[in-house]
């Protein structure tokens, strides 16, 4: 279970914001987490609580293809990413590396900043906990699921490997 | 059945007589690309894979081309474990600095994409190879190392959008980066989300290769998941001497389905500028006339070609840049910058007061190479121009074809090239 409180962004979040083209130069994801949004808001990665959750308007992760993007954001403690839906390579990314996201349509309308939030990532409920509100993030196809089961792609294909070692 | 150009080469690298949009693929891979910033991510993550060798060593493209030549000790450690990873595992396709050049100008300049190729890269702007009637799609590290160890990555068969651009009356000076800004300006950064983004219709025949590659390599800006333009007689006579290796090419079946066409006339389309701070905020370069300027940037894997070079130099020749805009040039490729030495187009980037730069990605990522203080505006050939992409936050970074943005660097403002050199 995911609970935690909830960070607004807007629509249309960019890789570029959530880790600038300047630290793509670093590869050490608790390295980067230190410059997380850091052009949204040079403050955000000392405010920022392990375990919250963010809310995002449409189309989050969109431009550059840097895995930097979503591995900064598990770093910095980010517990999931809610958003009506992610731009394609984010939301690849974000599944091969572990962290969880929910494409939820009505995220932006129904969370504030500030506000309580509960994820069943098993069932995909989503529950605002400052008003009592429960919404279903829509489901990922079963390929995925497995994928997201094994904790990212890696492993899913390490164990797929070791599986195909086992029938031998 | 019939299929769509995409759909083709996705059945064809599935092994499957036919495939329909949202079916989950497995596809054998032709390429797999990375570069200095994803490609040391793709390496570790290849390590723990348990495999001691790629899949294809031919099969390989590492080009360490964003912050190279090294802009710092960190830059030096990524391309270094780039390096190394290549030699030990003798990757064919890697070049070191005063060979490599731009990826996406340097990979078909090199004949290393083809048409009907199945390619993944750790780049959003792989999409470029789409303008040779490849698939071509940008993945991250992960997906990246996947495609290295096993020569296979999994896909979303997308559904297809078709772009039709009527006539062969261009306004004058509009290239393929006017045809795509307007593109994303109606529809949205997410406009194509998942989708193949195909470009067809007379306007697209009558475009050059170059201006080709310059749509598809933004078909990404618009969320799409491949831009993609059919091979024709221009793609073959690019092609030659470079290609050296058979290749496939496909085309749509005329009864194709698509999610969505769009028809546009292209004698309809202006020069665009697309204002700060997202690629869909496009405008007509009259409506954007006027706003001051401190940089301008020439190249990019968008617009770094020599046709670009050329329409810059024809609008600088003789000319002298504003005394209060830096002009930055940077040619996609070492065989891209001795054309433009021996064409004279050099001495005219000099003789006008322009800095010409060896090929990197540099400014275009805010890497290094003309990063922007505080408050200052750039129009800039590249393809993004999100908050601080050039630099600090609060700058602002304005796009255009090299004819719009050569025309401002002698104004000293966003320009129609008209102002500077009449109507051609």
């Amino acid at each position: 279970m995911i609970e935690g409180n909830v960070w607004k962004f807007g629509r249309d979040i960019d890789t570029d914001l959530i880790i600038a083209g300047r630290y793509c130069n670093i590869s050490d994801p608790d390295e980067l987490a230190k410059h997380v949004f850091e052009d949204f808001d040079p403050t955000f990665a000392g405010r920022f609580v392990p375990g919250d959750v963010i809310v995002a308007g449409a189309n989050f992760g969109c431009g550059s293809s840097r895995e930097v993007a979503p591995l900064c954001l598990k770093a910095a403690g980010v517990a999931a990413v809610v958003a009506p839906f992610f731009a394609r390579i984010f939301y690849r990314n974000a599944i091969n590396i572990g962290l969880p996201i929910f494409e939820l349509p009505d995220a932006a309308r129904c969370f504030g900043q500030g506000q309580g939030i509960r994820i069943n990532p098993d069932t995909g409920t989503v529950v605002n906990l400052s008003d009592g509100t429960s919404l279903q993030a829509v489901a990922f196809p079963e390929f995925m699921q497995k994928i997201i089961g094994a904790g990212g792609l890696l492993q899913y294909a390490g164990e797929r490997l070791r599986g195909q070692g086992n029938d031998r | 059945m019939s299929m769509t150009i995409t759909e083709k080469i996705l059945a064809d690298h599935a092994g499957l007589p036919e495939v329909v949009p949202g079916q989950l693929i497995t596809a054998k891979l032709d390429l797999v690309l990375a570069n200095d910033v994803t490609g040391p991510i793709a390496i570790r993550e290849f390590t723990k894979f348990g495999v001691d060798k790629v899949f294809d060593a031919g099969k390989v493209a590492l080009v360490p081309d964003h912050f190279t030549p090294n802009k710092d000790i960190a830059s030096a450690e990524q391309a270094k474990l780039m390096r190394e990873f290549a030699r030990e595992q003798q990757i064919e396709h890697y070049w070191e600095i005063g060979r490599v050049g731009i990826e996406h100008c340097l990979l078909p300049e090199q004949g290393v994409t083809l048409p009907g190729d199945m390619i993944i890269g750790a780049d959003s702007h792989t999409c470029t190879y789409g303008a040779l009637g490849a698939f071509a799609t940008g993945v991250g590290s992960t997906d990246c190392a996947a495609g290295l160890a096993t020569g296979e990555g999994w896909f979303k068969v997308p559904e297809s959008m078709k772009f039709v651009f009527h006539g062969t009356k261009f306004q004058p000076w509009v290239s393929g980066k006017d045809l795509i800004l307007y593109i994303i300006g109606k529809i949205g950064v997410d406009g194509a989300r998942y989708r193949a983004m195909e470009f067809a219709g007379e306007g697209i025949s009558a475009l050059s290769q170059d201006g080709r590659f310059t749509m598809c390599n933004m078909a990404i800006e618009a969320g799409g998941k491949n831009g993609i333009i059919a091979a024709d007689e221009k793609t073959e006579a690019y092609l030659k001497g470079r290609a050296h290796r058979p290749y496939k090419v496909f085309a749509s079946d005329p009864d194709a389905r698509y999610a969505e066409i769009m028809e546009f006339e292209v004698s309809e389309i202006p020069l665009q500028v697309a204002l700060p701070h997202l690629p869909e905020n496009t405008e007509s370069v009259e409506e954007a006339a006027g706003i001051k300027l401190d940089q301008v940037v020439i190249g990019s894997c968008t617009n770094g070609r020599i046709e670009d070079l050329r329409v810059a130099a024809g609008i600088l020749r003789g000319r002298k840049i504003h005394p209060e805009v830096r002009l930055l040039i940077f040619p996609g490729t070492q065989e891209i910058y001795r054309q433009a030495m021996h064409e004279g187009l050099l001495d005219i980037f000099l003789e006008a007061g322009a800095a010409v730069s060896t090929p990197t990605c540099g400014p275009c990522l805010g890497g290094h190479m003309g990063i922007l203080a505080k408050g200052e505006r750039a129009l800039a050939t590249t393809n993004r121009n999100f908050v601080g992409r050039m630099g600090h936050p609060e700058s602002e970074v304005y796009l255009s074809g090299p004819a719009v943005a050569a025309a401002s660097a002698v104004r000293g403002e966003i320009s129609h090239p008209r102002e500077v050199v009449g109507n051609g």
